[in-house]
């Protein structure tokens, strides 16, 4: 009896994983192609625009008409390119952010299950060592490409990431240290209990928050791609769904940065009134967290979007003196200084 | 059958590196020691060099340690059609030289006719006030898409669609100014093809209005921008004497430091009763030359209010019937109107011999026509003198040791256009 229950449990874990896995690769793919639309339409507000409204109800269909338009393309390879290479790296491109949104808890209860796909108690390390991998598709997609403009792109990439991983990594450790475990949930449980960390540590929120700009390659930082001088970087051989991939990746990698900050900093799926803040107990409870955790993202996707069509891009040279230089001391200092309160106060 | 696999796409920029016999003759072994130079084509076909301007680079990491700026690629061979033709046939072809200001070539290139004509002076005081509007307009056209495509090459996307709704307001009063939006053909020898429009006045006006906010809306998007700033400050830098010995003209000269401005040393028009400020940079970096230009495009409206406010009336034309062509219900009544119609159409307008040399402040610079006349209704030579040619010759020395990233801030900021270059 003993030994069929044990199998039952770790079935129902398979079971249950399963699904939560598909859940959120169907809840997340309609998510990455409409934040696609969605920045259309937001950049076209900004500059006078009206965007698309042609394909559905207010254009809402536009963005299977673009998922639809890439697959039928012609899948061309130029002959120059390194192939193996070549058609690795959009896939490469695109699994980290999605392995990244494996560990985040997106809500609190539903049906007596946790809302994480895996419940990881080195939860943070896990992402960053993922969200690392990240470069490599881009990287390789400049060597692979074996042309000059994204030979160029995928230098620079490779240089910017790698070094505002570092200020990222290092603008987190004072709020492992207030938390004092890496488990993103219990986070989100210290967040429930006190304040948010965006207000205990503003500095390691700015700093994340630039570095997050930088991962994701987007304007002002989006040197790789940086259309004007470098064509489109290290995606200029590309076309048809290899382009797309690499395409939707940067709009995951968007996302799962998104929820990691509303995780580390706001809060997660709480909020701080209502009783909002303790986990669900029904299901319209444990839907509205996800909710509620969809809300905040939407917010930085929003951020994201605006930043992008205000403001010009950066030099190399200053992106890498932005992040080496101003960055990472700082991020060293707030660790320095957060260290001393914890003593202080303890 | 050929096999299509022959064709070696990467060896584009390789030959070209040889041909222009590049670093390649130093490979011995200390060369090494440097490191290997990349050879990077810029262009012809490429979002930043505004048409196809072709720049072959030679790359030390990303620092430039060499740039030639290869022109040509929209050579039609203007100066030639115009022997072929008569004076006013050739005025159409003026609107395609910068095509982002083609009112201020027909103004310049008439001129220049009527210089040799020497009717100049003579026009009718009308005539000369609608020039200068035409000039500043599309002195604020030409500054307003430089601006933007310069936003744009170093990142700001909505600076340039800004400033590109401003001008689709420009082009909708050239539209019914002229007929047409972009190829305008607005003035003739000894006139203009026609006098203003109704209400045309108050309607440049209103938009003169909207041209300021957005004149500020830009300036809030960039001149305090730190990004901006950065990408652009002390980068392109062209001290004024290396730019007096390129022969750079325009708001890219004035950013420099020289107040050199034709409108003011050489007045033509009626450009001496006009008030206005020439702007002057001190450094004669890329930031320089987009300050100049957004001050220009200010003292721009400046001069057109002031032409609106005293604009005479009286005709567009001079009334000569041996340079202008006579009213069409002259030309079926009387004999004399019609002999006039009949030669100016079949042979031109009648030049003396001689030759003639006019220079006009346009958007880009000083765009001059050189005519060698024969007499007759045709030039025996006629030379061009592009601004954004000689503009552009001033590249390698700007684009020499600055950061590839660089590059499009200082094309965007020289602001040429290869139409006119390459004429």
């Amino acid at each position: 009896m003993e030994a069929l229950s044990e199998a039952n449990s770790i079935q129902a874990i398979l079971l249950f994983g399963l699904l939560k896995v598909v859940m959120v690769v169907a809840v997340l793919m309609p998510m990455i192609s409409y934040s696609v639309m969605a920045e259309r339409r937001i950049s076209a507000a900004i500059q006078d625009r009206i965007g698309p409204n042609r394909v559905g109800p207010f254009g809402l269909l536009q963005p299977i008409a673009d998922g639809l338009k890439f697959l039928l393309k012609e899948d061309f390879t130029p002959n120059h390119v390194r192939k193996a290479y070549f058609w690795l790296a959009p896939a490469i491109a695109m699994v980290p952010p999605f392995l990244t949104i494996a560990v985040i808890p997106f809500g609190s209860t539903l049906g007596g299950q946790n809302m994480v796909i895996a419940n990881l108690n080195v939860g943070i390390l896990f992402t960053f060592s993922v969200v690392s991998l990240g470069v490599y598709g881009i990287v390789l997609a400049g060597y692979a490409s074996n042309s000059k403009y994204p030979f160029f792109g995928g230098i620079r990439a490779s240089a910017q990431m790698i070094s505002y991983e570092i200020a990222m990594g290092m603008s987190v450790v004072p709020l492992f240290m207030l938390v004092g475990d890496l488990n993103l949930g219990k986070v989100i449980e210290y967040q429930a209990s006190g304040a948010w960390l965006i207000f205990k540590q503003p500095l390691a929120f700015i700093i994340f928050l630039v570095a997050a700009f930088a991962e994701t390659n987007r304007l002002p930082f989006d040197m790789p791609e940086s259309e004007t001088e470098l064509v489109s970087g290290y995606h200029t051989e590309y076309s048809s769904m290899k382009f797309a991939l690499f395409f939707l990746g940067e709009y995951a990698a968007m996302i799962s940065v998104s929820a990691l900050m509303v995780t580390l900093f706001l809060g997660g799926w709480t909020l701080p009134f209502m009783g909002l803040d303790t986990p669900a107990t029904t299901i319209l409870g444990g839907l509205l967290h996800i909710g509620i955790f969809v809300g905040k993202l939407s917010i930085f996707m929003g951020l994201f979007i605006w930043v992008r069509w205000m403001l010009p891009r950066f030099r190399y040279d200053q992106l890498m003196d932005l992040g080496w230089r101003r960055f990472l001391p700082l991020a060293l200092l707030n660790i320095v200084i957060t260290a001393c309160l914890l003593w202080i106060t303890r | 059958m050929a096999d299509v696999k022959d064709i070696e796409i990467k060896d584009t920029a390789a030959s070209a590196a040889s041909a222009l016999g590049a670093a390649e003759a130093q490979s011995d072994d200390l060369s090494d020691l440097e490191g290997e130079k990349l050879t990077l084509n810029m262009g012809p076909s490429h979002p930043s060099t505004h048409g196809v301007l072709r720049i072959v680079l030679e790359l030390d990491g990303e620092v430039i340690t060499k740039a030639d700026p290869d022109v040509g690629y929209l050579h039609r061979g203007d100066e030639k059609i115009a022997e072929n033709m008569t004076y006013t046939q050739f005025i159409p072809y003026t609107d395609r030289l910068d095509y982002l200001a083609p009112l201020a070539n027909n103004v310049a290139y008439a001129l220049s006719v009527e210089k040799l004509m020497g009717i100049d002076k003579a026009l009718p005081p009308r005539c000369q006030y609608i020039r200068v509007i035409c000039c500043e307009l599309a002195r604020i056209s030409a500054h307003l898409l430089g601006l933007g495509a310069f936003a744009m090459d170093v990142g700001a996307m909505t600076v340039f669609l800004h400033t590109f709704t401003e001008r689709e307001k420009i082009y909708n009063l050239i539209e019914s100014l002229t007929g047409a939006r972009f190829t305008t053909t607005y003035t003739r020898i000894g006139g203009l093809a026609r006098d203003l429009p109704e209400n045309w006045v108050r309607e440049c006006e209103q938009f003169l209005d909207g041209v300021e906010v957005n004149f500020d809306e830009t300036e809030r998007l960039l001149t305090r921008n730190k990004i901006f700033v950065d990408r652009t400050k002390d980068v392109g830098v062209l001290p004024l004497d290396v730019a007096i010995d390129y022969g750079v003209s325009g708001p890219n000269l004035r950013a420099s430091g020289s107040n050199h401005d034709l409108r003011k040393v050489h007045p033509y028009l009626v450009y001496d009763q006009l008030d206005f400020d020439v702007p002057v940079g001190t450094v004669g970096d890329c930031y320089d030359r987009y300050l100049v230009r957004i001050e220009e495009m200010r003292q721009s409206v400046r001069i057109i209010r002031q032409c609106f406010k005293n604009l005479p009336d009286g005709p567009v034309s001079i009334d000569d019937g041996k340079t202008v062509l006579p009213k069409k219900e002259k030309v079926l009544t009387g004999m004399e109107e019609l002999i006039h119609q009949f030669i100016l159409v079949t042979q031109g307008v009648d030049t003396p011999k001689g030759q003639v040399y006019f220079g006009a402040e346009n958007p880009k610079g000083e765009l001059g026509f050189y005519i060698n006349s024969k007499g007759g209704g045709t030039p025996h030579r006629l030379k061009i003198r592009a601004p954004s040619f000689v503009n552009l010759s001033a590249l390698p020395y700007l684009l020499k040791g600055s950061m590839m990233s660089d590059t499009v801030a200082i094309l965007g900021s020289i602001d040429f256009v290869m139409g006119e270059s390459d004429r």
